[in-house]
C-alpha cells in the first residue's frame, strides 16, 4: 500500500529488563495509517497506546516486527532525520517541551536543526503560528502564556518542519477544558484545511468521537478499528477494557436495554436528541 | 515575598541605540572598555572614562538608581579593597596612627580602585540590562566560534545557557507549589535552628530534583523529535549582522582605548 | 446545617500597588456545611485555587476574614496551624510532592508534623492507605516505582492521614483515565462516609461533580456568581457555557428535547435520572 504514510507489522516491543525482557507492551500490531486520516488511538493507562505512538517516529524500536515511515525502515539509522521531519511528535506536557524563552525562537528550533535558509525559516515560523492562531505571541515568552497556549505553540514548533504526519500523545491531558477545546480545534484544522495525517492518542471519548477512524487498544493488542460510530457501538467490550462511551451512547444503550429501538450511532448531542424525538413520535 | 516577584535575567526590555547594537557589538565593547580601565593611570584617563560611562547609561535610559542597587551586593569588597589602598600605600605620609599611615598617594589609589570596581561592574551590568538573555548567548557562541576548532564545545555551552534560562521560571513556579503542598501537611520552612531549616528543605528538594530529571528527560525526546543533532549544519532563524553603529561603535572603542592608553603612557 | 468553613467579605490581591496588581477574589462569602459534599467550578484563573489555599490558611486574605468552626484562623499563630491540619488540602497533581523512600514515611510525614505518637501515625497511616484501596505491601515499597495512579493515591492518603474534617482536593482525576477516575471518587467517597468529613472537590469535568456533589458553588472573575444544588446550578447552561464550564452532556440532550417542543424534564443530570425521565415521557404517552 502505498498510501500509507505509517505501517506496522506484527510490531512487538518490551522494555529491557534485568534477566531478559519485561512483560510485552505491544503485543502484534498490525495498523496503516492512510495519509490525510484522522486517526484516535484510545485505550485505558498500560494498554500500550502511548509505547504505539512512541514507535511511529522511532524513539522506540520495535523488539519484533517492524515499523514503516513512507516506506523507511524505523530500524535504519541513516534515515532517522527523515523519518522524523515526516512524522512530528507532541506530547502531554507542554512545559516539557518548549526549548526558547522566546515564542518565536522555539518555533525556529526544528528548522533550525534541520539547517533551513535563514529566510526560509522566518517563513515556515510565521505560517505555523499563523496555522495554530498565534501569531500575536510570536514575541511572548512561553511560560507567561495560558496551558493551551502553550501547547498549541508545541504544535506550531512540530508543524515547522512540514511533516507530512502529527502524533499527538494525550496533548490534552493536562489542559482545562477551554485548552482542551483550543487544542482539538487545531488539530482538527490542521487535518481538514491543511490535509495533515494526524493520529491523536487519547483516553477522552469526546475527543475520540471527532476522528474519522477509532482505534481501540487494550492490553498491547487492537481490540477495535473502525469509524467512531462503529466502535462506540460495541458498549460492553470498551467497558471491559476500561473505557467508557460518550454519554450520548450510554444513554441510547441504557434504553435499549430497556426495550426501546435507539440506534447507538448517535454520537452529538443533537443526534441524540433527534434520535430520542423519533421514538417519540 | 513570593519567589516569583524575583526578576531574573536583569534584563530590562528597551529601544534605545544601546537595546539596538549587535550583541556581539556590546560583549566586545564592554571588553574594550575593560582593557581601557586597566590602562587608566590618571586623573585624565578616568575622566574620560567616567564620562563615556555616563554617556552610555544616559542613552540606554536605565534608571541610574537600578544601577547603583546593582553595586550593592559587592559594596563591602569595594570598601575593603578602597580601604587597603588608603592606608597600605606608601608615600608621602599625612597623618598616622600606630601602624595606620595615610598618604597623598594612598588617597588617589584609594580614588582610582574604587572608581575601576564601580566602573568595571557598571559597565558589564549596562550589558546584561541592555541585551536579552537569548541575544546574549548567541552573541557569546557566535564570538567564541572559533574555538570549536580547538574542539571546545561552544554550541552545546550555549545551548544549556539558553535552556537553563527557559527553565528558570518553571522551576521557580514549581517550587512554589511543592512548597505549598508540603505546608498542606504541616511542614515549617521558616522556624527552627539552622539544622532544622536545612532539614526541612528535604521534603522540598526531593522532589524538585526528580521532577527536574523528569522535565530533562522529556525535554530530551522533544529535542529529538525536533531532529535536534548539535550543532552540525544548524542554522539560525535571527542573523547576526553588523550595521553601521555597530562598526562605529567598535571604532570609538577602540580609539578611546587607544587615547587612554596613550594618555597613560604619558602619566596623565 | 451547621457552617464548617465560611469566609466573610473576603478579597485577595496579587502583587498589590504595582502595575501587576489582579484581583483575585473580590467580597466573596463562602460557606461550606458539615460533612457535605461540596463542588467547585470555575475555569483556570477563576479565582477557586486561590480561595481554597484560604481556606487553610496558606495563603492571608487581604482583607476580610476566613473562619473555621466559627472562628478567625488567623487568629493565632498556633489556630493557623491547626487550621491546616483540620482542613486537609490535596492540590492537583499531588504525586510530584512525594520525596520519602517508601510509602509509609511518606504517608506518615503529615501526621509526624502533628506530634503524634508513633502508634497513633502507624495505625493512620495503615488506615489511610486502606481507604485510597493501596495494600500493606505496598508501604514498604519506594514511592517512586509506583504507577502514576498509585502514585497519586499516596500522596491523596498522605493528607487524609492527618484525619481533617475537611478534605479539600484540586482536580484529583486530572490525567486519569476512567478506570482510575473512578477509583479515586469512590476512595473519596469512603473517606466522606467513614469520618463524615466534608468534602469540597474542584474539577473541570461537569459530568464528574454532578455524580459526585450534593452542591455546587460556581466561581467566575473572582466572585460566586451563583451556587446551588447541581440540578439549580445547571440549569444556567448560558451562563456556565459563556462563563468557559458547561452542563453534562445528557441534560445538553435533554435540554434540546426540551426545545423540540416534548414535554420532559430537563432539570437531569445524571444517566439514571435521564433514563427515568425519559421512560416517564413514554409512560405518560402510552397512558394517554
Amino acid at each position: 500500500m502505498s498510501d500509507a504514510i505509517i505501517k506496522t507489522e506484527h510490531l512487538r516491543f518490551a522494555y529491557a529488563a534485568e534477566g531478559g525482557l519485561s512483560p510485552v507492551v505491544l503485543d502484534g500490531v498490525d495498523l496503516e495509517i492512510e495519509e490525510g486520516s484522522f486517526v484516535a488511538v484510545l485505550g485505558h493507562n498500560g494498554s500500550g497506546k502511548s509505547t504505539l505512538a512512541k514507535h511511529m517516529n522511532a524513539i522506540l524500536l520495535p523488539t519484533g516486527g517492524k515499523v514503516y515511515v513512507d516506506g523507511m525502515d524505523t530500524c535504519e539509522d541513516a534515515d532517522l532525520l527523515d523519518i522524523r521531519r515526516t512524522v512530528g511528535m507532541v506530547f502531554q506536557n507542554p512545559d516539557n517541551q518548549i526549548v526558547a524563552n522566546v515564542v518565536e525562537e522555539d518555533v525556529a528550533f526544528a528548522p533550525e536543526n534541520l539547517g533551513v535558509p535563514p529566510a526560509e525559516i522566518r517563513k515556515r515560523v510565521d505560517d505555523a503560528l499563523a496555522m495554530v492562531g498565534m501569531s500575536e505571541y510570536a514575541a511572548h515568552a512561553p511560560h507567561l502564556l495560558s496551558g493551551g497556549q502553550k501547547q498549541r505553540i508545541a504544535i506550531a514548533g512540530v508543524i515547522a518542519m512540514r511533516p507530512r504526519c502529527v502524533v499527538l500523545d494525550e496533548p490534552t491531558a493536562m489542559l482545562d477544558p477551554i485548552g482542551r477545546d483550543e487544542v482539538l480545534k487545531t488539530i482538527r484544522l490542521l487535518n481538514r484545511e491543511y490535509g495533515m495525517t494526524v493520529v491523536l492518542i487519547t483516553h477522552h471519548m469526546d475527543e475520540a468521537a471527532q476522528a474519522d477512524r477509532l482505534v481501540v487498544m487494550a492490553k498491547g493488542k487492537v481490540i477495535a478499528d473502525g469509524s467512531p460510530r462503529q466502535v462506540f457501538q460495541r458498549v460492553e467490550e470498551l467497558r471491559a477494557v476500561g473505557l467508557t462511551v460518550p454519554e450520548t451512547v450510554e444513554l441510547c444503550w441504557e434504553l435499549r436495554r430497556e426495550g426501546l429501538d435507539v440506534p447507538l450511532d448517535a454520537i452529538s448531542d443533537e443526534e441524540c436528541a433527534q434520535a430520542l424525538y423519533q421514538i417519540l413520535k | 515575598m513570593a519567589l516569583k516577584d524575583i526578576t531574573l535575567g536583569q534584563y530590562f526590555p528597551g529601544n534605545s541605540i544601546l537595546h539596538r547594537l549587535d550583541p556581539r557589538t556590546k560583549i566586545l565593547l564592554t571588553v574594550i572598555y575593560i582593557v581601557a580601565l586597566f590602562l587608566a593611570k590618571q586623573l585624565a584617563g578616568y575622566g574620560i572614562l567616567l564620562l563615556v560611562l555616563a554617556a552610555a547609561i544616559a542613552v540606554s535610559r536605565v534608571k541610574l538608581k537600578v544601577i547603583l542597587k546593582g553595586l550593592k551586593p559587592i559594596l563591602f569588597i569595594i570598601i575593603i579593597t578602597g580601604i587597603l589602598n588608603l592606608f597600605w600605600t606608601p608615600g608621602d605620609i599625612l597623618w598616622q596612627w600606630g601602624f595606620l599611615k595615610l598618604t597623598v598617594q594612598g588617597i588617589w589609589a584609594a580614588v582610582f580602585m574604587v572608581l575601576r570596581i564601580s566602573m568595571l561592574i557598571i559597565c558589564t551590568f549596562l550589558l546584561t540590562y541592555t541585551t536579552s538573555p537569548i541575544l546574549l548567548t548567541d552573541g557569546l557562541e557566535n564570538l567564541l566560534g572559533p574555538l570549536k576548532k580547538l574542539h571546545v564545545p561552544v554550541h552545546e555551552l550555549a545551548m544549556m545557557m539558553s535552556i537553563a534560562l527557559r527553565f528558570i521560571p518553571t522551576l521557580i513556579e514549581e517550587t512554589d507549589k511543592i512548597m505549598s503542598a508540603q505546608k498542606a501537611r504541616g511542614a515549617d520552612f521558616d522556624t527552627g535552628n539552622l539544622l532544622d531549616k536545612a532539614k526541612a528543605l528535604i521534603p522540598l528538594l526531593v522532589p524538585l530534583f526528580i521532577s527536574a530529571f523528569r522535565r530533562a528527560d522529556e525535554l530530551a525526546i522533544a529535542m529529538e523529535c525536533r531532529c535536534y543533532h548539535g550543532g552540525e549544519g544548524r542554522t539560525r532563524l535571527r542573523q547576526l549582522k553588523y550595521k553601521t553603529p555597530d562598526i562605529v561603535g567598535i571604532a570609538g572603542g577602540l580609539l578611546l582605548c587607544a587615547g587612554v592608553g596613550v594618555l597613560g603612557h604619558f602619566g596623565l | 446545617m451547621e457552617p464548617i468553613i465560611q469566609t466573610e467579605k473576603l478579597c485577595h490581591t496579587y502583587s498589590a500597588g504595582t502595575p501587576f496588581e489582579r484581583f483575585a477574589l473580590v467580597d466573596v462569602d463562602f460557606t461550606a456545611y458539615r460533612g457535605e459534599y461540596l463542588g467547585i467550578i470555575g475555569h483556570t484563573g477563576s479565582g477557586k485555587s486561590t480561595l481554597i489555599q484560604h481556606l487553610n490558611g496558606l495563603l492571608k486574605p487581604t482583607s476580610g476574614r476566613v473562619l473555621f468552626e466559627g472562628q478567625d484562623i488567623w487568629e493565632s499563630k498556633e489556630r493557623t496551624r491547626q487550621t491546616r491540619f483540620q482542613v486537609g488540602l490535596v492540590f492537583q497533581y499531588p504525586e510530584y510532592q512525594l520525596f520519602e523512600e517508601t510509602v509509609y514515611k511518606d504517608i506518615a510525614f503529615g501526621p509526624k508534623n502533628m506530634k503524634l505518637d508513633d502508634g497513633e501515625i502507624d495505625r493512620r497511616v495503615r488506615q489511610s492507605a486502606e481507604f485510597v484501596g493501596l495494600g500493606p505491601e505496598i508501604l514498604e515499597q519506594s514511592p517512586f516505582e509506583l504507577s502514576g495512579g498509585q502514585k497519586r493515591r499516596v500522596a491523596i492518603a498522605g493528607v487524609i492521614a492527618m484525619e481533617p474534617s475537611v478534605l479539600i482536593l484540586d482536580e484529583p482525576t486530572a490525567g486519569l483515565d476512567p478506570v482510575g477516575v473512578s477509583d479515586i471518587l469512590r476512595n473519596i467517597h469512603d473517606y466522606h462516609v467513614a469520618k463524615n468529613a466534608t468534602i469540597i472537590i474542584v474539577s473541570h469535568s461537569m459530568e464528574e461533580v454532578a455524580r459526585t456533589v450534593d452542591r455546587l458553588v460556581v466561581v467566575d472573575d473572582a466572585r460566586i456568581p451563583f451556587s446551588g444544588t447541581p440540578r439549580e446550578v445547571f440549569a444556567h447552561e448560558e451562563e456556565l457555557v459563556a462563563m468557559g464550564l458547561g452542563v453534562p452532556q445528557v441534560t445538553r440532550v435533554f435540554h434540546r428535547l426540551r426545545r423540540l417542543g416534548v414535554d420532559v424534564d430537563d432539570t437531569v443530570y445524571t444517566m439514571e435520572q435521564a433514563k427515568a425521565a425519559f421512560l416517564d415521557v413514554l409512560k405518560r404517552k402510552g397512558a394517554v
